[in-house]
């Protein structure tokens, strides 16, 4: 099966129901997305299919023939990806990091999406991605800002 | 500075003894480096208090921390495991700050397990930094030295005359300078400087030791997603395993059927793997291994697996029904008398005014957001690990019993730790991975526990009833105190039929309450185990604070007092005491003489939260404060929530304040972090978590069923306001666990001034709808 992942063709030999989570992390060794439940209860695997984001423990590879996906590795590709990178390495969002994958991914395509998220946008948007350490009052400061820079900038 | 992510394990995790040579201040130190600190050769007869009492102590040797490049790179090594709490920034920046180095030209590798190496390196009980903030002091300040006497000797000069600052040395009277590159292979050559000897920098001069806006290490790898986790490590011809693990703890495999497990495309291999016979201590549980080429092929393995248990003595444990077993425990009279003051019993039957109440906790599970990990290989006799550990001594010990190797044919390479809250203290998936790898021949394989491994199969946060007594005089002074104790053992994990707290679940905050009162009682009545019980972030500290805390709001309303005065009332005057005359024998592995139990400090970090939260303001119809207070880890903490209940008896948290005591703070971003962490988890298990049995199995399986905090639930603001202390001298407390206590009682505390109804039992989840 050919797939787009970060912009670049990949060639996958998996039965089509292989969740795309697995084939990133076990067949093409791209580990920056995270396995956390399995169940699309935790949000640690979240990438973007076509630029919305996914459950990738829960989506078959079938689901993304034809289609781009964006990991981890690649939001910095877009603007508001940039932006909230940098705002979690400025606010020190992370604790022990590893929900934090899908988290900056969740907040890449709802910046990308809402220059401008409220705090009811961002408890909406954000909620399907726990993180056991509980940085959640840093990661939404950290989404305003992102928000605030980008508009400074696009000013 | 970071970990690099590369497919093959040597550069994805770098571990001291795989980085090939370093030039310079570099390995021929190592020998040394396994040299004996003096805290170690003294066979004193005092007890071993602190970082002296921890298994193999402390190494402060700069050989065995730091190497320097001939370009300058500082190599700093970090010995204790990073899962969160800030460690493999915070101590190697107290060895950066001390040898003056350029934070930008520094490194930071993760050691691998090696006691004898580096120290203690078992990271639990809240006490990397107050137990080895001096040692990396010293290992900071002797290369400093170090590269002063490489210098002077280079120049011919006294080393009075020169000054190591920013990563070079001055030579004072020309003003010529060598950098650390330059003098690495020299001063690797220098003397070790004896730890009397050692000058340090005064705290003025620190560059980040104390200061606010340290940025983590893995900071820049997390947000672009190039960390390695024990989940993510992968080695070359690599399989993947997925373990069916007994239901209930004590079940065994009877017969298994893989006809279809081996017809999904990718499993490899269907072994068993023994189970171990009670006690647990860090045993595999045994079960059915599904050996496969990815995760994912492993998983769907294990779903068509069939297999046949062989019911084991757990099967008869249904939480619902021990609760009332523990609740009936609680309120008999009869338990192990864990203190004796004075006559509570008769005052009680004698007191014109008493107040009892009964709380429940439940079990609890860490669930890390990575699930344990471990990928084991063995070559030549020696079987390599690589995981996330928060003791990879243990999992060297274990592994090696298992195999019946020595230690040395064991290594544990240390990854960093997607939370660990406790579960990662055991390496029962150390193990799993090492004897899959043997049944295959020493073959490469990744052991990955699903989540629902994870909830299933963990050791539990202790169950637990406390039963509370007060008596009060005419004036409202209380005059007694009744407190019975009633929770399975983490003993019991180590020996079997362990029913009475240890002295260490007892210390925490049950038998050392600092209360002026005349008349004490605390008793321990037994409670039989039925599953793993094990460390939980703060562990027994969180029934003991909950029901204790939520006692003392109760006590206040019933004498109707306000609950901060009545609770800085009950301390009473300030003292420092003895933990002993409070008969707690351990007080967290701490010297009693230089931590005594401080009140003037635990009425300092109530009335500084009061003040800081306007405790007592008016509260619109619906919402309320609470307050609640607790020592533990030697750290001083007090919370106030805020809070709403709806109409529908919904929970919404608005702003918590946190003060913290833990003396003169080393990372102060770190320690806001750990509170801010603390208050969403304490939130968790107050309002949602529970982990239930029946028939011996979890009824809760995945984030579904065990429920925790999301961004919804988050407060709009935590305020943590850190006790100011910048006098080094003094000795620190420890951070990651005691911001937690609080915050259960203070919910539950809130709920009771929003809506005039008492939660006694956790977590509130529906007790609040009409």
């Amino acid at each position: 099966m050919k797939l787009t992942i970060n912009g670049e063709t990949r060639d996958v030999d998996v039965p089509s129901e292989t969740p795309i989570l697995w084939t990133l992390r076990d067949v093409l060794g791209m580990t920056g997305t995270k396995f956390g439940c399995g169940k699309a209860l935790c949000g640690a695997c979240t990438v973007m299919l076509d630029g919305s984001p996914i459950r990738s423990c829960v989506t078959p590879i079938s689901a993304a023939e034809n289609k781009k996906i964006t990991t981890i590795e690649a939001v910095s590709e877009e603007k508001a990806g940039q932006a909230i990178q940098a705002a979690w390495q400025e606010m020190a969002v992370p604790q022990c990091g590893y929900c934090q994958s899908g988290q900056i991914v969740a907040a890449t395509a709802l910046l990308r999406d809402n220059p401008n998220p409220s705090d009811q946008d961002i408890d909406q948007a954000m909620s399907g991605n726990i993180c056991r350490c509980g940085t959640y009052t840093r990661i939404r400061d950290a989404i305003k800002q992102a928000a605030a820079q980008q508009q400074e900038g696009s000013k | 500075m970071s970990q690099k992510n590369n497919d093959t394990p040597d550069s994805t995790i770098e571990n001291v003894s795989r980085r090939g040579i370093l030039k310079g201040f570099a390995l021929s130190g190592f020998a040394l480096a396994v040299g004996m600190p003096l805290a170690l050769l003294a066979e004193d007869e005092k007890p071993k208090y602190g970082r002296d009492g921890m298994p193999n102590g402390w190494v402060d040797n700069p050989l065995a921390f730091v190497s320097i490049s001939e370009d300058g790179t500082v190599t700093i090594v970090a010995h204790r495991s990073e899962m969160g709490q800030g460690v493999r920034t915070s101590l190697p920046m107290v060895v950066a700050d001390e040898m003056e180095a350029d934070w930008q030209q520094v490194k930071i590798i993760q050691a691998e397990g090696n006691e004898k190496r580096y120290g203690n390196q078992n990271t639990d009980g809240s006490r990397s930094i107050r137990h080895f903030f001096m040692p990396m002091r010293n290992v900071g300040s002797a290369a400093r030295m170090m590269l002063e006497a490489a210098a002077a000797a280079t120049w011919s000069v006294p080393v009075s005359e020169v000054e190591a600052k920013q990563h070079q040395v001055t030579h004072k009277p020309t003003g010529k300078t060598l950098g650390y590159g330059e003098l690495a292979t020299k001063a690797a050559e220098m003397p070790v400087p004896k730890d009397t000897d050692l000058i340090y920098k005064s705290a003025e001069d620190f560059n980040f030791i104390g200061k606010k806006d340290n940025k983590l290490v893995d900071g820049y790898d997390i947000a672009t997603g190039q960390t390695t986790y024990g989940m993510d490590v992968r080695l070359d011809d690599m399989v993947y395993a997925v373990i069916a693990h007994p239901p209930a703890y004590g079940d065994k495999v009877e017969s298994y059927d893989d006809k279809e497990a081996l017809k999904v495309p990718g499993v490899i291999k269907v072994i068993t793997l023994p189970s171990s016979p009670p006690p647990a201590v860090f045993n595999p549980l045994g079960g059915v291994v599904v050996i496969a080429n990815n995760t994912w092929a492993a998983i769907q393995g294990r779903e068509k697996l069939k297999v046949e248990w062989k019911a084991g003595p757990n099967r008869s444990y249904n939480s619902a029904k021990f609760r009332e077993v523990l609740k009936t425990s609680a309120n008999q009279k009869g338990g192990k008398v864990i203190r004796h003051k004075g006559e509570a019993y008769t005052d009680l039957s004698n007191a014109s005014s008493t107040l009892s109440a009964d709380y429940y906790i439940p079990h609890l599970v860490q669930a890390p957001m990575e699930p344990p990990a471990a990928t084991a290989r063995i070559v030549d006799g020696v079987c390599e690990i690589w995981t996330a550990t928060q003791n990879p001594q243990a999992g060297i010990d274990t592994v090696a019993k298992w195999l019946e190797y020595k230690p040395e044919q064991v290594k544990v390479n240390v990854t960093l730790l997607g939370g660990g809250f406790g579960r990662k203290s055991k390496p029962d998936y150390l193990v799993e991975a090492a004897l899959t790898s043997k049944a295959l021949g020493g073959q490469a394989v990744k052991v990955v526990w699903t989540r629902e491994d994870d909830v299933q199969h963990s050791y539990f946060h202790t169950v637990s009833a406390e039963h509370l007594e007060a008596a009060f005089d005419d004036a409202g002074k209380t005059t007694t105190w009744l407190h019975r104790t009633v929770a399975p053992t983490i003993a019991s994990t180590f020996a079997e039929g362990a029913k009475n707290e240890m002295v260490m679940e007892l210390g925490m905050g049950v038998v050392n309450i600092p209360f002026d009162i005349k008349n004490i009682q605390i008793e321990n009545p037994a409670a039989p185990a039925h599953t793993r019980i094990g460390w939980y972030r703060s562990v027994s500290n969180i029934p003991h604070a909950f029901a204790i805390q939520s006692f003392i709001a109760e006590m206040a309303a019933h004498q109707k007092k306000d609950h901060k005065e009545f609770l800085l009332d009950l301390i009473g005057a300030d003292r420092e005491i003895d933990p002993a005359t409070l008969n707690d024998e351990w007080n967290y592995g701490e010297s009693p003489e230089i931590y005594p139990l401080n009140t003037k400090r635990m009425k300092g970090v109530i009335n500084l939260v009061t003040e800081k939260a306007s405790w007592g303001k008016k509260m619109p119809e619906g919402s309320g404060q609470g307050l609640a207070a607790h020592y533990s880890f030697v750290t001083y903490v007090a919370a106030v929530v805020e809070l709403e209940v709806n109409g529908d008896g919904e929970v919404k948290v608005s702003r918590i304040d946190v003060a913290v005591d833990c003396g003169p703070q080393v990372n102060p971003e770190r320690i806001r972090s750990q509170v801010e962490g603390a208050c969403i988890m304490g939130m968790s298990l107050a309002l949602m978590s529970e982990i239930t049995f029946t028939d011996g199995v979890t009824d809760q399986n995945n984030f579904d069923g065990y429920r925790v905090a999301r961004m919804d639930a988050a407060p709009d603001v935590i305020h943590t306001h850190i006790v100011t202390n910048d006098d080094y001298s003094q000795p620190l407390g420890g951070v990651g666990e005691p911001p937690m206590p609080p915050i259960a009682p203070a919910i539950c505390n809130a709920i009771f001034n929003a809506t005039g109804k008492r939660i006694r039992e956790l977590p509130v989840g529906y007790q609040l709808e009409s």
